[in-house]
């Protein structure tokens, strides 16, 4: 019997993606992958998981999967209210985010609901025997390309799993929320800042933008006050990176992200720096943000500061209760069984 | 040669060849391409991902974690400076197109009206053009083909389409493309080709690439039959339509 997980009902955009179909947007293949490198990162890492493994991104709601497996574990990460674990016959167990889960054959997972944010992850160690394509399991819907099936699940659904059986492994957690920045959202100028006026420039780096309801992985459309143009916004079509900040003639701005065109024809008045973009792929509508801009070389560094500070998240993971139970490991190593903390411990010492 | 570095973000650079749409141009931005390709391949450039080449320019992305723009920019204007060999001739493709029938190419009436020439002589304009890809994109496989012959230049129709089939050939203003799948256009449709510039089934899933040169030839209805059956099985030939 091979091993999978069934989808007994489907989220609201549920997909699977990994880091990004590289390598092939000159032939006009947009990139796709997770709209938060972070949140999947984590989630595969808690896992066990590499880092590109292709997870389920979680749009807004999740959904509730039957393990058809011997065991497999399971790690979600991102801000969720507790999801639960059902096993026939017994009362439903909650199980916290940001941390992972052993789960066994005939237990029900059902994700909890996204509080606050728009996208979470899910990872299944080892990963999901899908065949990649063009090296990629990213799903790209508008194509029906990667992934699933090409497209977000529905019920019905079974997901193959790579391995029959969890790697023995103690489960583990997220030592605290993975701290992914406040303040404004840091751009870079250009490539197409000349194609605006200086007030134009001063209106985008001041005002506050609402992410308005054409928000999806392709792009957040933002409303708020119309940027000035000096030089029209059409361009001769060149090619769009990550971030990129469009404004069409109307002067609103669009922020492009993972499902994004691999060209187009409007003038880019700025990039969302990469520091910043999980915290883009996470928006819901209605937010609120400003942009503030900063030189390449401090968008580079601020980026290396938050792969470093990434990798010190997953190297302190802590070891996981399990869920629902009681965990008698942190019992005894934080001296609580019979109630009574060393003064030397209490502080810190 | 002058070229200007645009910014996009920490993750990508836009390498700007020029202002304005030209073979020349073009020619440069693709020798970049591949130029960038090749040191790639020789374990050079480094944290350089890949490159996105259109009309006029090319993106080099680059992974931050890897390198720094203040390294990568300096190693690409060496490659410029070096000289780029523009002459690099692409891959010489066969497209067949059948130009028959309302089905296929509901606009050739009226493309013949406002071009002043009968349907025959649109198909002969058409097969006439030296056409060569500048840049794909929009969706995947969907390629901007240039050289179209200038007396077949009309602007996009003002009420684009909500459907067109798969694989229809349009033309607008002085190019021509191929549907890679069904979709909305604002094209003139004037002909149709069994092939599929998209298809997920092949290890290349994408057909042309930018820098083919491409040659329309004309089939009839029985041919186009007969080739869209080895299409839709994933029995035919494909390297048959292509030359270097």
């Amino acid at each position: 019997m091979s091993a999978a997980l069934k989808v007994v009902r489907a989220g609201l955009f549920d997909t699977v993606q990994d880091l990004g179909r590289i390598g092939y947007m000159a032939l006009g293949m947009p990139t796709a992958g997770a709209m938060d490198r972070i949140g999947l990162t984590l989630a595969n890492a808690l896992a066990g998981n590499p880092p590109n493994t292709a997870g389920l991104e979680i749009g807004v709601m999740g959904p509730d999967l039957l393990v058809e497996a011997d065991s497999v574990r399971v790690a979600l990460a991102g801000p969720l209210s507790p999801s639960l674990i059902e096993s026939e016959g017994l009362p439903p167990k909650p199980l916290e985010t940001d941390r992972s889960h052993l789960l066994k054959r005939g237990q029900v997972l059902r994700v909890g609901m996204i509080e606050g944010a728009s996208t979470a992850y899910l990872a299944v160690s080892g990963g999901f025997a899908i065949a990649p394509f063009m090296g990629s399991l990213s799903t790209y819907s508008r194509a029906g390309i990667g992934g699933f099936e090409g497209r977000k699940l529905a019920p019905g659904d079974v997901l193959p799993l790579m391995l029959e059986n969890a790697p023995a492994a103690d489960d583990r957690k997220l030592g605290g929320p993975f701290d992914y920045g406040s303040g404004p959202i840091r751009v870079v100028w250009g490539p197409q800042d000349d194609y605006f006026t200086a007030a134009g420039r001063q209106t985008f780096v001041t005002a506050e933008y609402t992410v308005s309801r054409e928000a999806d992985r392709m792009g957040i459309r933002f409303e708020g006050p119309a940027i000035e143009h000096a030089k029209g916004a059409d361009i001769i079509s060149d090619g769009i990176g990550p971030g990129a900040v469009q404004v069409p003639g109307a002067g609103l701005p669009i922020v492009l992200l993972a499902d994004r065109q691999t060209v187009g024809g409007y003038s880019k008045i700025a990039t969302v720096a990469s520091v910043d973009l999980p915290r883009l792929g996470r928006l819901l509508p209605g937010r609120t943000v400003r942009f503030a801009a900063v030189t390449v070389e401090d968008a580079e560094s601020l980026r290396r500061e938050q792969e470093i500070r990434l990798a010190r998240a997953i190297a302190s993971f802590q070891v996981a209760r399990p869920a629902g139970g009681i965990d008698l490991a942190r019992l005894y190593d934080e001296n609580l069984i019979d109630g009574i903390v060393y003064e030397r411990e209490a502080a810190g010492q | 040669m002058s070229v200007r570095y645009l910014s996009c973000g920490d993750t990508a650079f836009t390498v700007e060849f020029g202002n304005e749409i030209s073979p020349q141009i073009n020619g440069q931005v693709m020798a970049l391409h591949t130029a960038i390709g090749a040191a790639k391949a020789a374990g050079g450039l480094v944290g350089v991902v890949e490159t996105v080449p259109t009309m006029r320019s090319l993106m080099v992305s680059y992974d931050p974690a890897k390198a720094t723009r203040a390294e990568l920019q300096p190693q690409i204007g060496d490659l410029i400076a070096r000289g780029l060999s523009v002459d690099a001739v692409g891959r010489k493709v066969r497209m067949p197109c059948c130009y028959d029938g309302e089905e296929f190419a509901p606009d050739l009436a009226e493309v013949a009206e406002r071009t002043k020439k009968t349907p025959e002589q649109v198909i002969s304009a058409h097969l006439g053009s030296s056409f060569k890809v500048y840049v794909l994109g929009f969706m995947p496989g969907l390629a901007y083909i240039a050289g179209l012959d200038p007396s077949l230049y009309l602007p996009r129709r003002s009420q684009p389409r909500v459907r067109l089939p798969r694989s229809t050939v349009a033309i607008a203003m002085d190019m021509t493309t191929i549907y890679p799948f069904e979709s909305p256009g604002g094209w003139h449709l004037i002909g149709r080709t069994p092939l599929w510039m998209f298809d997920q089934r092949r290890e290349q899933p994408v057909f042309l690439a930018p820098g083919d040169q491409l040659t329309f030839e004309r089939i009839g209805r029985a041919e186009f039959d007969a080739i869209a059956r080895k299409v839709e099985s994933g029995t035919l030939d494909w390297a048959e339509l292509i030359t270097r």
